[in-house]
């Protein structure tokens, strides 16, 4: 993206100490977690949270690349999403989470003393499982950031642009004031997705976007992740994997079992996993015989 | 969630080809024989009941779809019923093989019987038991075997040779033997594809557990 790669608050001059640790991976099958080909958007290292005394990830190390679009799967409670709001700094919004390890956005320590938070969420967006839009018009809807980060540009054009990539605008262009409630549930995820896209991110996670969705208004969506992922980086948590198949580049398969909670068992090209997994874990759960 | 209700189609397909392999096999037998007794009324009666190979044929593949379809299959699963499309596609393709032979013996003049067939007997031997071996080594997912079969494959090419060899020192010697050692390398000829039909079930035993496709065996013909 044109963005550079800078998160400081405006005011601050120094950039973050990159530190680097080292600790013990947790064990996986040789092989099992391959290193994606080409640009780089997002580095995890040996990455391990807590939620008060209870450990949620364990020593998570994976690089994500950019412009391609990387599946999470793993069952229930395996810490998806605790890892994915990792990647954006949501969990900084839960009081008791202990972070240890390091996280990277283009070579930058995401958790640097002088990295500004909320920047970080406006390059790395988020769309979640149930669509989310304000009670206002559909424009208002997708200004709105643009509106709180004193965007001083085209407020039409962005707000414009934002729908017809986000494939919404040729739906509401002749009704943009109204309320963004009253659209379909298809419609809305959307909308949430034009609404993140206009504050021009880098990155865009999302945490089961279609669980709430018919199956045509998912297709959209995955046609649209399709389209995005051409200058947009994706992360996407899903329980289905058809659609972790049909739309990733990569896949990251995670578990929770006795000995490791939060763990990544794999992560490979989506081809690969999907058909040749390395891990015994993985081809169990991908075809369903887990547990 | 531990796929009982997959499982169970799957071992019914998997049953299904075992029925398949088996009508080929008879297929073949009986070609072979209705040859060496010149009965062209049996071959005919062969011939007639490849349709009902090629209908066993299209209701496995039907169902192993609608198992695709429905139970959405994934990594060995998912290869397992790949492989179930090519294997059935191989079975009845052998079965064409046996047909074609007994509508050479419909054509063939008649003769003292039982007909010499040389080689061929021999020839017919070891594709079938490659074929019981290939079907075997199918059932029990069993990779070094699969390779093994397909080693006996150069067998049944030397065998060809000699049958080659055999027909032409004969046309040569005693040109009123042509014709009827033309039909008879066309017979070694579809013993020879059968054998090769079995090596492609070996590949796909090999595919199904390793995810690898390799050539076991490169034909030369
Ligand atoms: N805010 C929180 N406070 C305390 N524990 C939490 C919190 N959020 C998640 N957890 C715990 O952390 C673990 C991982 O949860 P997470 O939501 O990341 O799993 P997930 O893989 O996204 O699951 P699902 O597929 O059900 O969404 C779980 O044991 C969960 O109970
Ligand atoms: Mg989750």
């Amino acid at each position: 993206m044109s963005n550079s790669v800078d998160l400081r608050p405006a005011s601050t001059g120094q950039r973050a100490a990159e530190g680097t640790l080292e600790r013990p991976m947790a064990q996986a099958q040789p092989g099992a977690i391959v290193e994606p080909e080409g640009e780089i958007a997002i580095t995890i290292e040996n990455l391990s949270l807590w939620y008060g005394p209870k450990q949620a990830l364990t020593n998570v190390s994976m690089k994500i690349p950019a412009r391609k679009v990387t599946a999470l799967i793993g069952p229930s409670g395996c810490g998806k999403s605790t890892l994915l709001r990792c990647i954006n700094r949501m969990n900084d919004l839960i009081p008791t989470v202990r972070i240890q390890g390091s996280l990277y956005y283009h070579g930058v320590n995401l958790y640097g003393p002088d990295i500004d938070p909320v920047e970080v969420r406006r390059r790395i967006g988020m769309v979640f499982q149930k669509p989310n839009p304000f009670p206002k018009s559909i424009y208002d809807n997708v200004a709105f950031g643009a509106r709180v980060n004193g965007f001083k540009g085209n407020l039409d054009q962005l707000v414009e642009q934002s729908l017809r990539r986000a494939a919404l605008w040729e739906e509401v262009k002749d009704n943009l004031k109204k309320s963004g409630l009253a659209l379909s549930g298809g419609q809305q995820q959307r909308l949430c997705i034009a609404r993140a896209i206009a504050n021009q991110p880098d990155v865009i996670l999302m945490d089961e976007p279609c669980s709430a969705l018919d199956p045509i208004a998912t297709l959209k969506i995955e046609d649209l992740m399709r389209e995005l992922v051409k200058d947009y980086t994706i992360i996407i948590v899903t329980h289905n994997m058809q659609q972790a198949a049909r739309v990733s580049d990569y896949t990251a398969f995670m578990l929770t079992d006795e000995q490791v909670t939060g763990q990544l068992v794999e992560y490979g090209p989506t081809e690969e996993l999907f058909t040749t997994p390395k891990d015994r874990r993985t081809e169990d759960y991908i075809s369903g015989r887990f547990g | 969630m531990t796929r009982d209700l997959f499982n169970a189609e799957l071992r019914q397909l998997q049953d299904d080809v075992l029925t398949l392999g088996s009508m080929a096999e008879k297929a073949i037998l009986d070609a072979l024989e209705s040859m060496r007794d010149g009965d062209v009324e049996w071959s005919r009666r062969i011939i007639e009941d490849d349709q009902r190979i090629n209908k066993k044929r299209f209701e496995i593949e039907d169902r192993a779809i609608f198992v695709i379809a429905s139970q959405q299959p994934m990594a060995t699963d998912l290869r397992a019923l790949a492989s179930i499309l090519y294997i059935i596609t191989d079975l009845e393709r052998i079965a064409d093989h046996a047909e074609g032979i007994a509508r050479i013996n419909t054509m063939m003049e008649p003769e003292p019987l039982p007909r010499r067939l040389g080689y061929i007997p021999a020839m017919a031997d070891r594709a079938v038991a490659m074929l019981r071996d290939s079907l075997k080594a199918y059932i029990e997912m069993d990779v070094d075997a699969a390779v093994q079969i397909c080693n006996a494959d150069d067998e049944v090419d030397r065998l060809q040779d000699s049958v080659y060899e055999d027909c032409i020192q004969q046309m040569v010697a005693n040109p009123a033997t042509i014709q009827r050692n033309t039909y008879l390398l066309w017979t070694a000829h579809n013993i020879e594809r059968i054998a090769d039909r079995c090596t492609n079930i070996c590949e796909r035993v090999v595919y199904t557990v390793t995810g690898h496709m390799d050539e076991l065996n490169v034909s030369r013909y």
